[in-house]
């Protein structure tokens, strides 16, 4: 660790009660003390997929476009407009006069660089689908470039104006993903002057950010510890050393707002989590979950209202559809199951199980929430084994012979699209359970389609399908805390993203 | 001695070998790689990409052989999570797993062995029964609930220390006393044992009868022979305070080698994974030698065998 190689490793030795909480931090010195709970892989936005690094993205890079979180609008921000060629091309014309925190010029070959290399699956990005769906890109001139697409994808104008960022060609043609991550160049309106892989993060605000719709950051210095245990980022909060956390648990939040130093902030996020059934009986012909009248009853069997209350809490809500509420193309005038044990009970002894069944039941996060659906099923008489693994073992063993049921979550990687959820998962990949080839040609006419319209038809028909069928039984959505001293302003985006940029100094 | 040292040797090698093997495939069967480094939303074709490029799919033995060949020759490889080398990676975690360790085990020690001297002068004393306390305390008490309440109260309440991290050596005390605590009543106890049993033995009366100072019986006479126990058990309890210290690690946000080794084995890290088990073992592969060694210059007996 850099801060620990200097000259101390001999003083530790001799520990002395020195006079500690000296600098302690926040407006004084005009550095705001933030925590991540998990540590991040790589600062390189495109060679992690952790919700720390999309904060980190969004501070340090710019994209081509920019969503307004408040309007859903969006806006240019390295390009000052767009237009469609044809189904497959996109043609910007660029900003001028911006240059990346290297002081490298931005222009048409840093956009051409970036996609290229990010395009090229032999360059491993991690996060392919964020990527794959371009073919290239091409310089016009000096400040107009082209994206090519493989195929028409009407959900570019989201990517582009999330995940993907532009990079400086010159910089990273040398450093490279390792480089980048140890020392990040970008546009944004923060700079990095420190990393530690994993463990500390220390940002600067950019003087010279260009005139973006992210608006201009104003706290000068962002410190960004990792800190794993919950209780330690409290007791951090509480001695003054850090002024916001997020992600803190409900129940943990609820005790902070009763207190007058911290403002607790929540916000609902793009996540929901839902119950996959074994409609196409890949665990065995006769799997109860074949049975439609099995898969309504555990629909009705489960009061999502109560695990909303009692559990998740904050702005977290009950939803039907399979699929976030302010995704494009989320239809919610879908069939729900109201919450009715006698009537699941009911819908059991017709499908042939009267005294119910058992089964294996599986999750790999939220065990609390997990264990509660497990004892609603309990309660209709569906007995269920339950298993808690970890993510990559439950992949695993959905991929090769599915699950009859399990406890599933998903964030849509914040990409406001019905695409990034509903067809992740209904089109025949090895974590489809339904299999369902109607579904499937909807998805596909409706992810393929440049027009609006025929989108919105079609997500909504295969959704409506999903919901009759109750492939999914959607659950809730998730929230999350955010827990900041007196002295931050802040207002949090329904999209989990921490944003640096809007934060301002009481 | 030469023999026995070899021999030694070539058995404490054979264990980080078979300990190796172990790990390897034990982490293939917590579930499948390619999906762990893949993450949650990759598709597929993703995980299928992954599966060829790291050679997910060739057998189990050969992807074992090819790790140890190029370990042998001193390349770790790279973290699949970090894409770092895993040598840097480590040296930089296990510079602050070490400070920890030796800072812990002193703190042990200097506590533990007087205390159990006096306990042992005086056995059903008051001082006995606050070591017996302490001890039992010890024992009792989870790190991660003793770590919180130092913090409440040295942190929070009087403000003295920094709640975590690893920047400065104050923020070491913390860390020290509950991990050292955490190994102190197993050599506080042995310690008592031990000086009890050797101040009832026939040589210590003969010294205090050839008129010896209290002082030389118990330190000279008494304590080197007590002590004995006492220095192979510190040496297991140091080696488990380097891979062990995950807890405190976690609670004070040290970001040492014990917590990375913890959430490596999570994220499906093969290649960091592996690097710090070999460490690990090296380490009480070391100390056991090295108490043995110890061991043979406190006690002359050791010495021809």
């Amino acid at each position: 660790m850099k801060y620990a190689r200097s000259n101390w490793t001999a003083a530790a030795t001799a520990i002395c009660v020195a006079c500690a909480g000296s600098a302690w931090a926040g407006k004084a010195d005009d550095t705001l003390n933030a925590a991540f709970t998990k540590e991040l892989e790589n600062v390189d936005s495109y060679f992690n997929s952790s919700r720390e690094g999309v904060v980190l993205q969004r501070a340090i890079w710019d994209g081509l476009i920019y969503r307004d979180p408040a309007t859903n609008e969006y806006k240019g921000n390295l390009a000052t407009s767009w237009e469609w060629i044809d189904d497959t091309t996109l043609e910007f014309k660029l900003r001028e006069g911006v240059t990346f925190h290297n002081g490298e010029p931005f222009n048409a070959d840093d956009v051409v660089y970036t996609v290229n290399f990010v395009a090229d699956e032999a360059n491993g990005v991690k996060t392919q689908r964020n990527v794959n769906w371009m073919k290239s890109a091409e310089k016009i001139d000096e400040y107009t470039v082209r994206i090519l697409l493989k195929e028409p994808f009407p959900a570019a104008i989201e990517f582009l104006s999330g995940p993907v960022s532009m990079y400086p060609n010159e910089y990273y043609a040398e450093a490279g993903p390792s480089g980048m991550g140890l020392k990040p160049v970008g546009t944004g309106p923060y700079k990095v002057i420190d990393v530690v892989p994993g463990a500390h993060f220390v940002l600067e605000k950019n003087e010279t950010y260009h005139d973006s719709p992210k608006g201009q950051p104003e706290i000068g210095k962002v410190d960004i510890r990792t800190i794993p245990d919950v209780n330690t980022q409290i007791a951090e909060l509480f001695s003054g050393s850090l002024d916001l956390i997020w992600q803190t648990p409900a129940d943990q939040a609820e005790k902070l707002a009763t207190m007058d130093q911290f403002t607790v902030a929540n916000e609902s996020t793009m996540r929901i989590g839902y119950l996959t059934l074994d409609a196409a009986g890949r665990t065995g012909e006769d799997n109860p979950f074949t049975k439609l009248k099995v898969r309504q009853a555990v629909a009705h069997a489960i009061d999502r209202e109560a695990l909303v209350n009692a559990l998740l809490k904050g702005k977290s809500q009950v939803i039907s559809t399979a699929c976030y509420p302010s995704q494009f193309g989320c239809d919610q005038n879908v069939t729900s199951y109201e919450y009715d044990p006698e009537k699941a009970r009911a819908l059991l002894a017709e499908a042939g199980y009267p005294d119910g069944f058992s089964t294996d039941y599986y999750a790999y996060r939220d065990r609390d929430y997990a264990e509660a659906i497990s004892s609603f099923l309990n309660a209709v008489g569906i007995e269920t084994n339950f298993n808690m693994l970890q993510y990559s073992a439950l992949r695993e063993l959905r991929m090769k012979e599915g699950s009859p049921v399990s406890f599933q979550t998903w964030g849509s990687y914040s990409i406001n699209d019905t695409s990034a959820i509903t067809s992740q998962f209904f089109k025949f990949g090895s974590l489809d359970d339904s299999r369902d080839q109607e579904v499937k040609d909807w998805l596909d006419i409706a992810d393929s389609s440049t027009d609006p319209e025929v989108r919105k038809e079609h997500y909504s028909k295969a959704l409506k399908k999903i919901a009759d069928q109750v492939y999914w039984v959607p659950m809730f959505s998730y929230n999350t805390n955010y827990v900041f001293t007196k002295d931050v302003d802040y207002t949090p985006t329904p999209d989990e993203v921490l944003r640096f940029t809007t934060m301002r100094w009481n | 001695m030469l023999q026995f040292i070899l021999k030694r040797l070539g058995l404490a090698l054979l264990v980080a070998l078979t300990v190796s093997i172990i790990s390897f495939s034990l982490l293939f069967l917590s579930g499948d790689p390619a999906s762990a480094i893949g993450g949650e939303t990759a598709t597929d074709q993703d995980i299928e990409a992954i599966r060829v490029l790291y050679g997910f799919d060739r057998p189990l033995v050969v992807q074992y052989w090819d790790w140890l060949s190029s370990a042998l020759t001193g390349d770790l490889g790279e973290s699949y999570y970090f894409k770092l080398p895993v040598a840097s990676l480590i040296a930089d975690r296990l510079q602050i797993t070490m400070i920890l360790g030796v800072c812990g085990i002193s703190f042990a020690l200097l506590t533990a062995v007087p205390l159990g001297v006096a306990a042992a002068i005086r056995p059903n004393s008051f001082i006995d029964r606050l070591a017996l306390f302490l001890s039992v305390a010890g024992q009792a008490m989870p790190s991660f609930w003793f770590g919180l309440i130092l913090i409440v109260v040295f942190a929070i309440q009087l403000g003295w220390l920094p709640p975590s991290g690893a920047s400065s050596p104050v923020h070491f005390i913390m860390p020290t006393i509950v991990l050292g605590y955490y190994a102190m009543p197993a050599i506080m106890r042995l310690t008592r044992a031990g000086m009890l049993d050797v101040l009832s033995s026939d040589y210590i009366r003969t010294a205090r009868a050839k008129g010896a100072s209290e002082g030389r019986v118990l330190f000279k006479h008494a304590l080197r022979n007590a002590i004995i126990p006492v220095v192979s058990l510190a040496a297991v309890q140091m080696g488990f305070m380097l891979g062990g210290s995950i807890v405190v690690e976690s609670i004070f946000a040290l970001h040492g080698a014990g917590y990375l080794a913890w959430e490596s084995i999570a994220r499906n890290d093969l290649p960091t994974v592996q690097a710090l088990i070999l460490v690990f073992s090296l380490f009480y592969i070391i100390f056991t030698f090295l108490s043995d060694v110890l061991n043979a210059w406190l006690d002359p007996r050791m010495r021809a065998g």
